[in-house]
Order: structure tokens, then sequence, then C-alpha cells
């Protein structure tokens, strides 16, 4: 098998869920109802879980250990969607973020449990049952506040506007894409997006929103190859202050 | 997390039972000394329900405002392992708030009520969370030593006479138990780690000591007041004696550690009682009463907090939505 295709697929999920696991954990504290800052913890916990459990088996294909990798590269090291650094912004923007971003990854999760690369197959049968909870979740409250009021459903709306294009981004195909295909590791970028489409599509509709227009599509991509926005540095910078302190020493 | 009720020392004692029915307040009494919990729908004295009122409110707040010093270390802890657990920590404490706030509601008084006193500064919460954690090591000696003092009162409280607030504490306190390992693994590590490690955790230790001797609130005066809570088992136990219990459980602890406490009286006589430096209570009363060096921040993220989220409340509350039931 195609070490460096496995690599590149397991960094980019990994630092997906690690980067967003740490915005979710941002609204610790602060959410709107003590029991949505609980949901999101919660979520925040499991992400961060699933990332240090992909930087394992990096680690036992020779990468550094899974803190040394997390903590210590810089933003043009890392390979998530640029859709994941983005600041949390208002509930309404966290939502919809929630909702796109994890039903692509509970079908990343699902597909990848046939991969045959059997450490991410194994991983992989775990995490889709921990998704389930996030996507039932996403589900409840984007359908929920879509028809809530006049309010909360321009709010969604205008979220998903904003969301869209960053969430297209999620797909970005790797150099590698054709090599994990053929050698049955992943069945790749554009059959995730397709069955993500038709996944999204009738919750979107139940929540009374509207995807974007298709000639107004236009993916952002550039994260998959270390091209940020500014908000990543930053967070990196917070992520890594006690680490780098002493990264030699045992916290 | 928090401290002993606070009970403003002026108040009038005098009147705590005026006008209840005398029959009754006896057979509520005569339950109490038997040992039986009160339940909401019982009756009882307005002065109970009142205090108690107070008491699990200001345990809720600072369930939720203790969430934010700790809070900000989440995004800052080295490596998955710390940043796995603070999580989880910070988490049961907003899990905490929401099981007080339901305990208190059953005596009369809306969460949302409860909220808005808090955020327009009318009721209280912990004084300890009105001073700021610089460093990470102020993180680990919260979740060790806050934690701690938090467990001895809630311990005590748990043994009171109110049911629904007896019941919350039961599992607040096994989870506490876990937030007090977790802190002391940390301070553990630091305290026997490099050199940057070990000042940094010294030097919180420092800043958070007058804190912690704060933190059961002033000597008890002998009042009638103090005296029918305590018989009412709404207080279950003076805050000099809560102070002597956590000096004597965890000072040695500290000490074994090579810590040192900046207080240079602290020590054990020979009646076996600790005598130590009388905290500053002055400055505790300016805290308390909004002069500390947090106050103003908490409430303000508190308050924006609460303002940013209302519109998701009010969708909420949109009488033609299908889910009622927010999933947590
Ligand atoms: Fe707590
Ligand atoms: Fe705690």
């Amino acid at each position: 098998m195609n070490q460096d295709a496995i690599k590149e697929l397991l960094y980019k999920m990994a630092d997906d869920l690690l980067i967003l696991g740490h915005r979710n954990s941002e609204w610790t504290g602060l959410g709107p109802i003590l029991e949505e800052d609980i949901a999101f913890s919660s979520m925040a916990q499991d992400k961060i879980g699933q990332s240090q459990a992909l930087f394992e088996i990096l680690h036992s294909l020779g990468e550094q250990e899974p803190d040394i990798v997390a903590f210590m590269r810089n933003a043009n090291q890392f390979h998530n969607s640029q859709f994941v650094e983005l600041p949390n912004g208002e509930y309404d923007f966290s939502t919809i973020r929630h909702f796109l971003f994890d039903h692509a990854d509970q079908l990343r999760f699902e597909m990848l449990s046939n991969s045959l690369f059997e450490p991410l197959a194994k991983l992989s049968r775990k995490i889709k049952g921990e998704l389930k909870y996030h996507v039932f979740h996403a589900n409840i409250w984007v359908t929920k506040l879509g028809n809530g009021n006049e309010e909360s459903h321009s709010r969604m709306q205008n979220a998903l506007n904003e969301c869209w294009n960053f969430a297209l981004g999620i797909f970005e195909e790797s150099q590698f894409e054709r090599q994990l295909i053929e050698e049955k590791i992943f069945e790749g970028e554009v059959e995730l997006k397709k069955r993500w489409l038709e996944n999204i599509s009738g919750i979107l509709e139940k929540a009374n929103l509207k995807i974007p227009n298709t000639n107004t599509w236009q993916a952002i991509n550039g994260g998959r190859q270390g091209k940020h926005t500014p908000n990543l540095q930053p967070l990196l910078d917070e992520m890594s202050e006690v680490f780098k302190i002493d990264a030699s020493a045992e916290w | 997390m928090y401290g002993n009720a606070y009970i403003d020392p002026n108040e009038k004692s005098n009147s705590i039972t005026d006008g209840e029915d005398i029959q009754k307040l006896n057979a509520f009494e005569s339950r109490i000394s038997n040992g039986e919990k009160i339940e909401p729908k019982d009756w009882m004295p307005k002065e109970y329900r009142k205090q108690l009122v107070r008491m699990i409110e200001q345990h809720a707040h600072s369930e939720i405002i203790g969430a934010l010093p700790e809070g900000t270390w989440i995004t800052r802890a080295p490596g998955f392992r710390r940043k796995l657990a603070l999580m989880a920590k910070v988490q049961d404490e907003v899990g905490h708030a929401q099981l007080l706030y339901s305990a208190a509601e059953t005596l009369g008084k809306s969460r949302e009520a409860m909220i808005n006193d808090l955020i327009t500064g009318k009721s209280k919460y912990s004084n300890v969370f009105n001073y700021p954690a610089y460093t990470w090591a102020d993180a680990c000696i919260i979740a060790w030593l806050i934690d701690a003092g938090a467990i001895i009162n809630q311990v005590a409280n748990a043994k009171g006479s109110y049911g629904p607030y007896c019941r919350a504490l039961d599992r607040i306190c096994v989870e506490e138990s876990f937030h007090l390992k977790y802190g002391h693994d940390n301070v553990v590590t630091l305290a026997t780690g490099s050199k940057i490690q070990r000042e940094m955790v010294q030097a919180a230790l420092n800043r958070w000591w007058p804190p912690i001797m704060h933190f059961f609130g002033p000597s008890d005066k002998i009042s009638l007041h103090t005296e029918i809570l305590m018989k009412w088992k709404v207080k279950m136990a003076t805050n000099d004696d809560m102070r002597q219990q956590f000096l004597n459980m965890y000072v040695p602890k500290i000490w074994d550690l090579g810590l040192t406490v900046p207080d240079s009286k602290l020590m054990k006589n020979n009646e076996n009682k600790w005598e130590y430096t009388e905290p500053d209570w002055d400055e505790f009363k300016r805290v308390i009463n909004g002069g500390g060096p947090c106050n103003a921040e908490r409430l303000a993220v508190r308050r924006n907090a609460e303002e940013r989220g209302r519109w998701v409340r009010q969708a909420l509350l949109a009488k033609d939505s299908k889910y009622l039931i927010p999933l947590a």
C-alpha cells in the first residue's frame, strides 16, 4: 500500500478533528443554554479523542508521537480544511458548521470502515458509532432553529450561505486520490461529496433552509496543502502555549 | 465547586420565625431532628426556603462562573491527555450547575430568574472565582485545592435536610472526587517536574493561598441566625470547622510535594488545631461586593453569553416548534 497516500489521508482527517474539536471546546461556559454547553463539550472531547487515535496510527507508521505532531507543527504543516479553522462566530454559524462537517465525517468513517487499510478500518468502525450522536444532535438543532422563528430562520440561512463554499473545501482532492481508490483504501472525495449532498439535502429541506444556487458553488480549497486563513496560526499558538514552555517535559 | 453559603452578618436575626404557625414549625423541626428529608411539596418556614434558594443558587452560579477561569485553559492544556481531562472536568462543572438550578427550581425560583440575578450582580457566587488563573499551574491548583475545599463543603451539605439538594450533591460529590484526583495528579506532575514547572506551581500556590483561606468564609458569628440554620440543617458545619478540616487534610499533602505554604504562622498546635495568619477579611468583603480583580470581567463574560444566546432561547420557545427538548 502507498504509505504516503495513507499518511496524507490520516493527517487531513486528524487535523480536521483536532482543529474543530478545539473550536467546539471554545463554547465551554459560553453556550446559549447549559445543555448546549455540555453537548458541544462532549462533541469536542470525542473529536479530540478521535484525532488522537488517528495520530496514533500515524505514529505506528513512523511519524512522531501524537502530542508532538499536534502541538509542535506550524499552520503551513496542517492539512485541515479551512472550514474548521474559522472562528466559532455565533451559535448559528457553529451549528451549521457542525451539521455540514459532521455529516461528511460520519460518511467518511462509514466508507473507511471497509478500507483495506485495516488499522483505519477498525478505528472507523468504532468512531462512526460516536458520530451518529453528533449527526443526530446537528439534525435536531438545524431543524429546530431553521423552523424556530423569523430571526432564527434567517440567521441559519445566512450561516448556511456563509459556510457553503468552505464546506465544499472539505472534499478537496489529494494528489493520491487515484491510488487511494485503486488500492481500496478510500473510495474518494468525489464519492463522499455525492453521498453527503444526498444526506444533507433532505434535512435542510425539513429545516426550511435552501442550499445556495449551484452556480455560486466554488469550493474554498488549499487547506489540504497547508494553505490556511489567518485564523489557524493564532489558534495553534494558543494551543501550544504551555506545551512549548518545555516540549520535552511531562505535563 | 463552591465555598460556604455567605450569610450577611448584619442581617436581622430576631424575626426569623415571626408569623410562622407554631405547630407546623414544631412538626417541621422534629422531622428534621429525626433525620427526615424535606421535600418540595412539604410545608417549610419562609426563612428556610429563602436561605436554601440563596444557598443552592449561589452554589449553581459558582459552578458556571468557576467554569470560566478553568475554561480558558482548555484551549491551552499541554497535550492530549490533559486537554481531554480538563474538558471533561469543566463539562462536569457545567453539569453541576444544571443539576443545582433544577434543585433550586423546586423551591419556586426559575433558572431564568436565577441567571438574571447572577448577571445583574444581585446574587453571589464563590469569591475565589474573582481571582485570575494566570498560568497553567493556577488551573492545576484550582482543580486540586479549590475542588478539595468544595468537596468538604459539599459532603457536609449532602447531609442537610432538603431532599433535592442532598440528592444533587450526592451525584456531584462522586464527580468532584475525580476532579480532585485530576487536580492532584497535575500538581504532582508539576511539583516533581522541571525547575520551571516547580516554580510555576509554587507561584500559583502562593497566589491562590489567600483565596483558599477565604474559601470557607469568615468565622461564623455565634448568632441566633446561625443557630437556627444549623438546627434546620441548612448549614451543616461552621466555616472555621471546615477550614480546619481542609488544612488538616491538605497541608501535609502540600508539604509532601516539597511545596511551601506562604504563611509563616501555619502550624498545628498542641490541641491538634491549625494556627494560621488570620486572612484579610476586609479584602474578602471588598471582593465579594464587587471589588476583586475579575468580578467585572466574569459577569461581563456571563452577560455577553446570555445576550448572544438569547435568540436561540427565543427560537426554542416558538410555539410551532417541532422539538421541545434540547438534546444533551
Ligand atoms: Fe462542581
Ligand atoms: Fe469540580
